[in-house]
C-alpha cells in the first residue's frame, strides 16, 4: 500500500510556517541567535545562543491553550493545525477512527518539569498546578494532537532522542501500511531551550561554544565544526493511504517509500565508529522503497556538525552510494535551523519533502573549508537544482542511544 | 487585611479568564463552574491552587466541592 504526503506544517527557527521555513532556507539564512536572558551570568550557562523560534507560540495560540500545554505541545499544535490545513483535511469528513496521532518529542516537558521544581522548592508543594503532570509526559504533544484533531486509530510517541521525529514519520508510514489508519499526523517536537539541558549538552562537549559568532556555529562538514547548535520547534506531516488520498482528490506532495530503522548496540551516545548502523537503516529504507542507490538524487543528512559524527555520516553515505555519490545533492540544513532534537528528523522530512518538489535542493551555510574527507556533493551557501524525471531522497536521523532511522520520499 | 467580596470576585475573574477565556464579565457570583462555565475538576483545581496564592488563603481539597458557584468562592474566599 502506497503512502502519500499531503500535508506539511512547521514552526521552526527560520519562519512560523513551512512556506517562510521555506523560503529563508533557499535564501541560506541562520536561525541561531543569541539568548535574551541572564542564564550566563546567573548560572554560568557557556553556551548563550540557541536556534530560537521566530514565532512564539503564544502569538498564534489562545490563553488557556499556553497555560495547559507545555511549549513543546504548543509547537507541535501549531505545526499540526497548518499541516492538517494544508492537507485540506479541514474541508473533508474524516473517520476518526482511522485517524492516528504520532507526535514525539526527545526530551518531552522540560520546562514544566523544572519550573514546578522551581515551585516546590520556593514555594511548597501546594503551589503545583493539577496540569502539571499531563504537561511534562513526553507523549503530551501527541495527546493533544489526537485531542484536537479526534485521531482515534491510537496516538504513539516513539522516543529516540534526536531519531524520535523521523521514528514517527517511519511509524506512521507503517501504521498506514498495516492498515490500522489511513491517515496519520505525524512529527516530532522539541522546546529544550532551557538552562539545564544547555549545560548538560555542554557538559557532554556536545555543542559548539562559538557564543562570539552564533549564525557561524553551526557549520557542518566544515573542518573548524566544534559541535552542534540547540534549535527549537515542531514539524507535521499529515501522511495517507494513496486510495484515501485519491477518493478525496487530495493534493499530494510524494509519497513517503521506505523506512530503515536499526540501532548500533555500540555506545550509549557515540555513534558506532564505521557508522554500520546507519548505513544498514539506509540500505534497509531503499530495500523497502524497492530503489536502488543509483534512484537517490538528494539526501537531507542527520549532519549537526559535531567533529566526529558528520563523517561517519557521510562515509557511510559514500559507502552506500559509491561512485553515485558525486551525483547526489547532500544537504544539511541544521547550518541554518539549528538541532531541534526530537523535532529535527520531521522538519528536515518537510525540508526533503519540499527539495522534491520543487525540485531545490537547499544549501548548507557556514562550510568555509569542506573536511577533506567528504566524498558527496555538497550543496553550499546557495540552492541547486535536482534533476527531471522520478526522484527520490532519503533523510537520515539518527540518535543518543544508537537509533538510527532513514526515511526515503519520492516526487511520485 | 481581609478584601471586600467585589475585590474578590475581580481577582478570581481574572484567574478564571487566564484559565478558561471566558471573559470576566461572564465571571458572576451567580454561575456555577461547571454547569455554566465548563469547567473541568482538573482546571478547578488550577483555579482553587491560583486563588490560594492569590489571596493568601487555604482552601482544603475536601472543600472545593462544596464551592458550586463563582459565589460559594468568593463567600469563602472573602470569610477566611
Amino acid at each position: 500500500m502506497n503512502v502519500v504526503v499531503t500535508g506539511l506544517g512547521t514552526t521552526s527557527p527560520l519562519g512560523g510556517d513551512v512556506a517562510s521555513t521555506w523560503e529563508a532556507a533557499l535564501a541560506g539564512r541562520s536561525g541561531v541567535r543569541t539568548l535574551d536572558n541572564d542564564w550566563n551570568e546567573k548560572y554560568g550557562v557557556p553556551v548563550t545562543f540557541a536556534g530560537q523560534l521566530v514565532v512564539r507560540p503564544e502569538e498564534v495560540l489562545s490563553r488557556p491553550e499556553t497555560k495547559r500545554m507545555d511549549p513543546s505541545a504548543q509547537m507541535a499544535i501549531v505545526a499540526a493545525r497548518e499541516a492538517w490545513a494544508d492537507a485540506g483535511l479541514d474541508q473533508v469528513e474524516v473517520d476518526h477512527d482511522r485517524l492516528g496521532s504520532i507526535v514525539s518529542s526527545g526530551i518531552g516537558g522540560v520546562w514544566t518539569m523544572l519550573t514546578a521544581w522551581d515551585t516546590v522548592r520556593d514555594r511548597g508543594a501546594s503551589r503545583v498546578l493539577p496540569l502539571t503532570v499531563p504537561m511534562l509526559m513526553p507523549n503530551s504533544p501527541t495527546a493533544y494532537v489526537s485531542l484536537e484533531f479526534k485521531a482515534r486509530a491510537g496516538a504513539h510517541s516513539p522516543v529516540s532522542a534526536c531519531a524520535s521525529g523521523a521514528e514517527a514519520i517511519g511509524m506512521g508510514f507503517e501504521m498506514i501500511q498495516s492498515g490500522r489508519a489511513d491517515v496519520v499526523i505525524c512529527g516530532g517536537t522539541e522546546a529544550a531551550i532551557h538552562p539545564l539541558p544547555i549545560s548538560a549538552f555542554a557538559a557532554m562537549q556536545a555543542l559548539s561554544k562559538r557564543n562570539d559568532d552564533p549564525q557561524g556555529a553551526s557549520r557542518p562538514y566544515d573542518v573548524s565544526r566544534d559541535g552542534f547548535v540547540l534549535g527549537e520547534g515542531a514539524g507535521v506531516l499529515i501522511l495517507e493511504s494513496e486510495e484515501h488520498a485519491a477518493a478525496r482528490g487530495a493534493r499530494v506532495y510524494g509519497r513517503v517509500a521506505g523506512v530503515g530503522m536499526t540501532a548500533d548496540g555500540h555506545h550509549i551516545a557515540a555513534p558506532e565508529p564505521n557508522g554500520a548502523g546507519q548505513t544498514r537503516a539506509m540500505e534497509l529504507s531503499l530495500e523497502r522503497a524497492g530503489l536502488t542507490a543509483a534512484d537517490i538524487v538528494h539526501v537531507n543528512a542527520h549532519a549537526t556538525s559535531t567533529p566526529v559524527g558528520d563523517m561517519i555520516e557521510a562515509r557511510g553515505i559514500r559507502g552506500l552510494l559509491g561512485a553515485h555519490a558525486d551525483q547526489v545533492l547532500l544537504s544539511a540544513t541544521k547550518s541554518m535551523t539549528g538541532h531541534l532534537l526530537g523535532g529535527a528528523g520531521a522538519l528536515e522530512s518537510v525540508f526533503t519533502v519540499k527539495a522534491l518538489e520543487t525540485r531545490t535542493a537547499p544549501p548548507t551555510i557556514n562550510v568555509t573549508e569542506p573536511d577533506p574527507e567528504l566524498q558527496v556533493d555538497l550543496v553550499r551557501d546557495t540552492p541547486r537544482a535536482l534533476p527531471e524525471g522520478d526522484l527520490a531522497a532519503i533523510n537520515n536521523s539518527f540518535g543518543f542511544g544508537g537509533h538510527n532511522v532513514a526515511l526515503v520520499f519520492t516526487n511520485s | 487585611m481581609a478584601l471586600s467580596k467585589d475585590e474578590v470576585l475581580a481577582g478570581l475573574a481574572e484567574i478564571v479568564s487566564e484559565e478558561t477565556d471566558i471573559d470576566t464579565a461572564e465571571v458572576t457570583l451567580d454561575k456555577s463552574f461547571t454547569d455554566d462555565l465548563d469547567i473541568d475538576s482538573l482546571s478547578m483545581m488550577t483555579i482553587v491552587t491560583l486563588a490560594e496564592e492569590k489571596f493568601d488563603v487555604r482552601i482544603p481539597d475536601e472543600k472545593v466541592k462544596d464551592l458550586v458557584t463563582v459565589g460559594d468562592a468568593v463567600d469563602f474566599i472573602a470569610a477566611a
